[in-house]
């Protein structure tokens, strides 16, 4: 569904990202592991549209949308649930989920927001607050609600563990097992390796820049010379 | 008592225009950050088409809708041509492009129209007034005043019910996660400018038939008012911009009552003065919006 190739992405004369590849296949729940500032927001951000791209090549669906803008990406069917969540502070829970499904017709839009409301069911209750004021845990579940609005055929997630309670990083490997039974395709990024390793079907593992291994869960957690990667968070 | 109900009622008159002029200056600034001193144009230009049209003998209902979509007209057309080779760039570029916009416009007037004042005939009931008690009511203002209110409930409805209203409030957010979620930039920006050329419009409206004349320059003054108000106000918060413009001009109508008549030129200086006071212990002005970093 998701082929990446080559692909290589520079902050002024620094790569923060060379030559990844990977795949994803429809209904598989990809993991994307390693520690920080290995490029794993660059990868995604990258495929997003959100940085522009030196080399490589991108293709979902069947068509390329290497260079392609965001918004274009989007409507695609690839949504991102972007790093540290940015979801719209001074907007209510119900307009930021509005605003997740505009690319949607306003009847189908309505049935959305129900399905999200009973799907996270904290959302419901905060429906009409600004989000500005919902502690890390409901933001994070307002901010994959609002990329779910899209009905994407694939959506990736930046960290979504990120900060939280251990209750809440339980809440969101619970909420990826719900999302995966509903055939979800799904590319998460995440620094909790261990976890992530157990959720997923397979995994990548990037160090500064550079994917450095590619398996199954099992696989790779078997390998000696990852060890620090899955223990140095 | 009844002169300074008079006086407030005069205050808000003129405030609901700056009002207006504002808010229109706060839309553009939110969604690129770009301080708009070409917002003045979208009254220039219309003037100069109203010059045009009142000499073929048109009525102010015709003139009327025609200056509200000469105004949305050009500050699209102004967008396409300028600020979207520039949308990025650094503020300072934005503004720069602003100026530029401006002097062009009034360049050209000046070279292929005149530099003299075209002069235009008011409304015939401009001068009339409505007894109210003790009251004499400028039947100006309570129009002004009146539309203004449907234009701002007409605004806030689009800003909160519609899903244009939605898109341009989260892209002035965070315009790249906007974007992640399918929001298209162009139509977003566009509608911005559409919907400041719209506010201006309404403005120009009234300014026109106030003023009476148009000349190359005759962008400035309103530019000026509505950014001193969307400055005043708290630059970034669309309430903000409301609320400055009819405190410019509830406080220009004031000072121009109270002064004694040997310094009343001082007004304007006076005007900036407080400005500049209220710089100094509110620097983001009355509304500031708090710079939270996002975490």
């Amino acid at each position: 569904m998701l082929e990446v190739s080559g692909l290589t992405t520079k902050y002024g004369a620094i790569s923060a990202l060379r030559d990844a590849s990977l795949t994803v296949g429809e209904g598989e729940v990809i993991g994307l592991i390693g520690p920080n500032g290995a490029g794993k927001t660059t990868l995604l951000g990258s495929i997003a549209g959100l940085l522009p791209i030196d080399q490589g090549t991108i293709t979902f669906d069947g068509a390329s949308i290497t260079g392609t803008p965001s918004e274009k990406i989007l409507r695609a069917g690839l949504a991102l649930v972007p790093e540290h969540r940015r979801i719209f502070a001074d907007m209510t829970v119900e307009e930021n989920l509005k605003v997740g499904g505009v690319t949607r017709r306003a009847s189908e839009r309505a049935e959305l927001l129900e399905e999200m409301a009973d799907l996270f069911p904290v959302l419901r209750d905060k429906w009409d607050t600004a989000a500005g004021y919902m502690s890390g845990g409901e933001a994070q579940q307002l901010a994959i609600a609002r990329a779910l609005m899209s009905q994407p055929k694939l959506i990736m997630m930046d960290e979504p563990s990120l900060g939280l309670a251990p209750i809440l990083v339980d809440l969101v490997f619970e909420l990826i097992d719900t999302l995966r039974s509903q055939g979800r395709t799904i590319l998460v990024v995440e620094q909790n390796a261990t976890r992530m390793l157990a959720a997923a079907d397979r995994a990548y593992v990037l160090r500064s820049g550079e994917i450095v291994a590619h398996g199954t869960g099992a696989e790779l957690l078997d390998r000696a010379d990852l060890f620090d990667t899955f223990v140095g968070g | 008592m009844s002169e300074l109900l008079q006086n407030l009622i005069d205050g808000l008159g003129r405030g609901s225009i700056y009002a207006l002029l504002a808010l229109g200056v706060a839309v553009v600034f939110g969604i690129m950050h770009l301080l708009n001193f070409a917002h003045g144009e979208l009254i220039t230009i219309p003037g100069y088409l109203t010059f045009w049209a009142a000499q073929s003998g048109w009525s102010w209902w015709a003139l009327a809708p025609l200056i509200i979509v000469a105004a949305v007209l050009s500050s699209l057309v102004i967008e396409r041509v300028a600020f979207s080779r520039v949308r990025g760039a650094k503020d300072f570029t934005l503004l720069l492009t602003s100026f530029g916009v401006h002097f062009i416009v009034s360049a050209g007037f000046l070279l292929y129209v005149s530099a003299a004042q075209k002069s235009f005939s008011r409304p015939p009931w401009f001068a009339n007034t409505v007894a109210v008690g003790s009251l004499n009511i400028e039947v100006f203002d309570l129009l002004v005043i009146s539309v203004t209110i449907v234009v701002l409930i007409f605004t806030t409805w689009l800003l909160q019910r519609t899903m244009f209203g939605l898109a341009l409030r989260a892209a002035a957010d965070d315009f790249d996660t906007a974007r992640l979620m399918g929001v298209n930039s162009n139509s977003v920006i566009r509608g911005a400018f559409a919907l400041s050329g719209f506010l201006a419009g309404i403005a120009g409206v009234f300014w026109l038939m106030r003023a009476g004349q148009v000349t190359p320059s005759a962008g400035i003054d309103p530019m000026l008012k509505g950014v001193l108000a969307a400055l005043i106000g708290g630059l970034g918060s669309l309430r903000g911009a409301v609320l400055g413009g009819f405190v410019l001009g509830l406080v220009e109508v004031l000072l121009r009552a109270w002064l004694p008549i040997e310094i009343q030129n001082l007004t304007v200086g006076l005007v900036f003065l407080m400005i500049a006071l209220l710089f100094i212990f509110r620097p983001g002005g009355l509304l500031s919006v708090p710079q939270v970093e996002r975490v």
